[in-house]
């Protein structure tokens, strides 16, 4: 077979799997806990009895939304289908491991933009503008497959426990959203706090996130968008190579 | 090796296999072949190698070293996985999803077209009893009709080799005697069946051949009936008494090599099951005793498959 038709044949493969785990997981507690719930409660401590202004407080919702949404499913399928023992038949379909964790991703994904698109008519509402929407649809596209890139790369660990991986993800998901300008735009925070939070790849989105609602980002754009590709590259490359080694350990 | 026109005729082809975890060697450099059409049977006892063997050939895992072909492909490649059916042990479908949809899953994952699949499945599901259940979610099957399905899972592709784990074990009567006269339907319509089993009466009823493996190596390859024969010292009397004996009494006739209680009977094995009915005849007699029945045994596929791990265990 040509090297493009079977890209292509892997390419529909992954997107049933997407599918699958669209129609079993997103009703799964774990992902309405850690993906919708935490994120609000999270950001409602934090603006309730606070006199801000909805353009400063819209990108950080719009961040935290993402990218907790889009690390809730990935981390999780794969540990869970070995849990209910499904993961043996479909590893033995004539679908790679990269297919079955682009499945995984996409599906995350979709749950990341879907979710997200609650903060922006929420935010229009109260009477935010946003400077340039196209360049803020491309940065929720793009960071929302970073960040269910990144949760594949959660469930690398061979524990067929999904309360397992949801507590490793945690140990790095909410240090992350307080070190990510989610709450203080970069530009406030101290020299020390800035050099923290450029090895974030939620920083990235904010900044893009502040560019178009605030008109004011901290980096170029280009530099934004650069930076998050690079991110998203790493976490993919990582998630496949480091499956190929746990997933059969799984069994 | 076998030469060029017999590996043509081959669906699987194992040479010197070795897979560890850690320490254990799980499967210890095992070759053998399976023909095109043919109904394999993989036994062993537990732990011995059989699932670790399958799952390599499905290519779940990869093995440390030696190789394996299926039809002709390496175990693992899409290639090869695209011809096989799978039925893997302690597998489950989608417990969300209903019959169906996993069907139409496993039909996207295949690339079976979907007009195709929906008239296959309909007929498989037909044969298997679950067409009123197609549209149920699967959580709400037993195990039974759980099995079936994964069966039919593993048919959607019209595969030319199924590789099937343990598919009766701890079912009911009904449902294991359904997937057996499958397995025979398919087999005999030219479908290569790789049965892994522990179950002696399931390989000796339904395998062309079979393979003994213990402890990671195969000890035996051959017809079950062939099997059975070469075990000498495994022919037995087995006689009932309408009164109690005592079985010190039977274990000391001439003849005797040992002596099993089964249920109410007493099964005497022996090289000779022409003089030791003789020497039971006498020794009834003699202690007035009635014979209720008295039977000559053939070995059986357990008690080859018995010989010769305990004969692999003894030169361990």
């Amino acid at each position: 077979m040509p090297k493009t038709a079977l890209i292509w044949q892997q390419m529909r493969r992954s997107l049933a799997i997407a599918r699958k785990d669209i129609r079993i997981y997103y009703s799964k507690g774990p992902v309405v806990i850690f993906g919708v719930l935490f994120p609000v409660f999270l950001f409602l401590s934090y603006t309730i009895g606070r006199h801000l202004n909805a353009d400063s407080m819209i990108p950080g919702l719009l961040g935290m939304t993402l990218f907790f949404t889009a690390t809730s499913i990935s981390p999780i399928v794969v540990p869970w289908e070995a849990q209910q023992r499904t993961l043996e038949r479909l590893m033995s379909c004539p679908v790679t491991i990269e297919t079955i964790i682009m499945g995984d991703v996409a599906a995350s994904f979709a749950f990341g933009i879907g979710v997200s698109l609650v903060p922006i008519p929420l935010g229009l509402f109260m009477g935010i503008s946003i400077s340039s929407p196209l360049i803020l649809a491309l940065a929720i596209i793009l960071a929302a497959f970073c960040f269910a890139s990144l949760g594949s790369v959660f469930s690398v660990p061979p524990t067929n426990t999904p309360a397992t991986v949801n507590m490793i993800a945690s140990v790095v998901k909410f240090p992350v959203v307080f070190i990510s300008g989610i709450f203080i735009a970069l530009d406030e925070l101290p020299a020390w706090g800035q050099a923290i939070a450029y090895i974030s790849p939620l920083t990235y989105f904010t900044d893009i996130s502040r560019s178009c609602i605030q008109g004011r980002g901290h980096l170029p754009l280009a530099v934004d968008f650069g930076i998050l590709i690079a991110f998203t590259v790493l976490f993919l490359l990582l998630a496949t190579k480091l499956h190929q080694r746990t997933m059969p350990r799984r069994i | 090796m076998p030469d060029e026109g017999q590996t043509d005729n081959l669906a699987v082809e194992v040479r010197n296999l070795t897979k560890r975890y850690g320490q254990l060697v799980a499967v210890n450099g095992i070759s053998f072949e399976v023909r095109r059409g043919e109904l394999f049977g993989f036994l062993g006892p537990n732990g011995a190698g059989k699932t670790t063997t399958a799952r390599v050939l499905t290519g779940v895992i990869k093995a440390d070293a030696g190789t394996a072909l299926v039809m002709g492909s390496k175990a693992g490649s899409l290639k090869a996985k695209q011809t096989a059916g799978v039925v893997p042990e302690m597998a489950n479908a989608y417990t969300d999803l209903s019959g169906w949809d996993n069907l139409m899953l496993m039909a996207e994952l295949y690339g079976v077209p979907a007009a195709t699949a929906r008239e296959r499945n309909e007929s498989w599901l037909r044969a298997l009893g679950l067409l009123e259940r197609k549209d149920s979610l699967v959580k709400t099957y037993s195990k039974g009709m759980k099995q079936r399905l994964i069966l039919c899972m593993a048919l959607v592709s019209d595969p030319e080799v199924l590789f099937l784990d343990e598919p009766t074990s701890g079912l009911d009567v009904q449902s294991a005697r359904l997937i057996k006269d499958l397995l025979r339907r398919l087999n005999a319509g030219g479908k290569t069946i790789f049965l892994t089993t522990h179950d002696m009466d399931e390989a000796n009823q339904l395998c062309d051949r079979v393979a003994i493996i213990n402890e990671g190596k195969i000890v035996a390859i051959d017809a079950p009936e062939r099997l059975r024969m070469a075990t000498s010292g495994r022919q037995s009397v087995e006689v009932s008494f309408s009164d109690s004996v005592s079985p010190e009494s039977l274990a000391s006739l001439a003849g005797v090599n040992t002596l099993q209680k089964v249920g109410d009977k007493y099964r005497l094995y022996t090289d000779d099951p022409g003089e030791l009915v003789v020497a039971v005849v006498n020794h009834s007699s003699a202690a007035r005793l009635k014979i209720v029945s008295l039977n000559i045994l053939a070995p059986s596929l357990e008690d080859a498959f018995v010989a010769m791990t305990e004969k692999e265990a003894g030169h361990a």
